[in-house]
């Protein structure tokens, strides 16, 4: 059975890292493949990641209020490198408000504060497998 | 028959239905607890707490713009607010200006952006620096911060002497904690004893150093951990000062500490009462302290972010009144208390008095100020607060056996604690073992959205604009020549980094720069990206 490779990536400066790191842990426990960047990536980093790695899917966790700029950045970077059938999905302190705009943009889903690790699971087996 | 409940702490600690006697059996009241303001101080560092003053109430703040954070601050001391803290962001924490690439989208966002004295200068514009205090919540780049405040002051026409505060400067647990590192470990800990050893020349109402748990705890930690960690972290500080040729007695009645009130409430009261009797009894036995002031644990508490919730947001008001309440019984010096609306943005003026507020009910209103320790001879707290120290002993031994706390670090021991943790109390939500009212439990269908604050996109241009004109306006050979006496003093063990600093910022070095003048002797550190 094949085994499904996903990147999880913290980008900028914010060092808000618990997120990533149990959704990396949680993802490897039901199976997956994951890839952590660590902290401190830039959105160009991410996106050379996820291609050398040849990644499936791409999360990426914000807790410093600059989603409105890196995952539309990501998605941009992702479709230039002709990446439409790798999924971007994401999570962090991101208002409700905010996430229909981003989803407009490229980003498949978004998870705010509190989401059971479980309705994250549903949604990578949904569109990735 | 229902499944048989398991009774535990947040923590994991076994809780008893009843407490008696017996519980606290070992327990000797002169040696053990002491009266407050004696040793081993468990019942508080003063005699009379909190009858000779309230704790301070201390709102953590600061975003966008250096005029717009100001003004903030303006409104709280206004609205009875005894002391400043700023909330810096991102970039300077990590000690790179708001120009950097990796800024992009985050300039005034979690806090004030500060790229230079000019900053600095608007930040604290109309407020007398010999009125208030401040407390820097900033850790590898702190001797810069506190360099620009200092000038500040001295533009005010205030004499160091004068000058107190606090800046956290704390850069151990950035490495398994906070993760604003900048540079190395060791390198880190050589800039702490500088600024310990420049404020008890030049600044001596100043603490140069709070020895952090909040952020080990909101990393994901136990209050078992945050304890042990934290004081461990204490522990290489102060051996790290000895070695340099400090007195103890000078320099130990300078440090404070900072932890976090948690959900757990009578947990949260044994971790304080733990951690002065621990400390205390670390100083005088471990270090031979002789002044009492050198033995006391004396600590900011804030709220645990990490237990405000997005759904239903109001009921993190009930929150963080109980986690205040257990930090003012457990004997905190001062306190910041979250705002409803944090889990989702920084907050907005109405959600912040509420939290100031919440503060100024339990000092005038609850009545709980008024006795010291009232806790104390509980048999379940002080069988609690004996568990807690246990527990906490356990994990300083184990870093002992690895070397001490650099070592530790190094070889990533509290990261893979706090690591297991974390995802121990996650999987414990998961399965509604753990429950959080309106996440896994009593669920709202449908919740009307906040009101939240929005911190505009010009900041960033703002800040771009201000970091070119400040370029333009400088003596840039001056700039040049003073970062390169930063450099000779980084690579020069025996000499003081802190003046150097001072003369870069008062010619309007930018903090990148000099941030980067040290990473060029010390190095940078980057996260080794385990999970």
């Amino acid at each position: 059975m094949k085994k499904y490779r996903v990147l999880i990536a913290k980008p900028g400066l914010d060092g808000h890292d618990r997120g990533a790191k149990i959704i990396a842990k949680y993802l490897q426990e039901q199976g997956y493949e994951v890839i952590y960047t660590g902290l401190n990536q830039s959105p160009e980093q991410i996106v050379t990641a996820a291609l050398q790695e040849a990644v499936d899917a791409v999360g990426i966790s914000v807790l410093s209020g600059s989603h409105n700029y890196v995952f539309p950045e990501v998605a941009k970077l992702m479709r230039e490198k002709g990446m439409e059938d790798v999924l971007l999905f994401g999570g962090g302190t991101i208002p409700e408000e905010d996430i229909p705009q981003l989803l407009n943009q490229g980003v498949k889903a978004l998870f705010r504060p509190g989401t059971p690790l479980e309705d994250i699971l549903r949604v990578l087996k949904a569109e990735v497998g | 028959m229902p499944e048989e409940k398991k009774y535990e702490s947040l923590s994991g600690i076994p809780i008893g239905e009843v407490y008696s006697p017996p519980d606290v059996r070992g327990l000797d009241y002169e040696r053990d607890l002491g009266y407050p303001g004696e040793f081993p101080f468990t019942r508080g560092v003063q005699k009379n707490m909190y009858r000779g003053r309230l704790w301070t109430m201390r709102q953590f703040s600061g975003f966008g713009t250096a005029e717009e954070t100001n003004e903030r601050y303006k409104y709280l001391l206004a609205n009875g607010q005894t002391g400043l803290s700023v909330a810096f962001h991102f970039p300077t924490l990590k000690g790179v200006n708001s120009d950097h690439p990796l800024s992009r989208g985050e300039v005034g966002k979690c806090g004030v952006a500060i790229d230079s004295l000019r900053d600095m200068e608007l930040l604290f514009a109309g407020i007398p620096l010999d009125k208030v205090t401040t407390s820097m919540t900033v850790n590898h780049p702190a001797p810069v911060l506190l360099a620009m405040y200092l000038t500040v002051a001295e533009k005010q026409g205030v004499s160091w002497d004068k000058v107190g505060g606090t800046v956290q400067n704390d850069p151990l647990k950035e490495f398994f904690a906070q993760k604003s590192y900048v540079w190395p470990p060791r390198q880190s800990v050589r800039l702490l004893v500088d600024t310990m050893e420049f404020c008890l020349k030049n600044v001596p109402k100043w603490h140069p150093v709070s020895i952090s748990g909040y952020h080990i705890r909101e990393a994901g930690s136990t209050a078992q951990q945050e304890l042990a960690f934290t004081l461990a972290d204490g522990l290489a500080y102060v051996e790290a000062a000895v070695e340099r040729g400090l007195d103890v007695d000078d320099f130990a009645p300078h440090l404070s500490f900072f932890f976090d009130a948690h959900m757990d409430f009578f947990e949260e009261i044994a971790k304080f009462r733990a951690a002065r009797r621990m400390w205390a009894r670390f100083m005088k036995e471990r270090f031979g302290a002789k002044n009492p002031k050198s033995m006391w644990l004396r600590f900011h508490t804030q709220t645990a972010g990490v237990s405000l919730t997005a759904q239903q947001p109001l009921n993190n008001i009930v929150r963080t009144a109980y986690e205040a309440l257990s930090a003012v019984l457990g004997g905190t010096q001062s306190l910041h208390t979250n705002s409803f609306d944090e889990a989702e943005a920084l907050p907005t003026e109405e959600a912040v008095t509420v939290a100031l507020r919440t503060q100024q009910i339990i000092a005038h209103e609850t009545g709980v100020a008024n006795t010291v320790d009232p806790l104390a001879g509980s048999y379940f707290v002080e069988s609690m607060t004996d568990e807690m120290e246990r527990q906490a002993l356990r994990y300083i031994s184990k870093i002992e056996e690895l070397g001490g706390m650099v070592n530790a670090v190094e070889a990533g021991y509290p990261q893979s604690e706090i690591m297991k943790a974390s995802m121990e109390f996650q999987k414990e939500v998961e399965s509604g073992e753990q429950v959080i009212v309106g996440v896994n439990k009593y669920v709202a269908e449908k919740e009307p959205p906040l009101n939240l604050l929005k911190i505009d996109e010009s900041v960033e241009r703002t800040q771009l604009e201000r970091i070119e004109e400040t370029k333009k306006n400088r003596d840039n050979q001056k700039v040049a020549a003073a970062l390169e006496r930063v450099r000779d003093a980084a690579r020069d063990d025996s000499s003081n980094a802190m003046e150097p600093i001072i003369e870069a910022v008062r010619e309007y070095a930018l903090l990148g720069e000099v941030c980067d003048a040290l990473v060029d002797v010390f190095g940078s550190y980057s996260d080794p990206g385990t999970f």
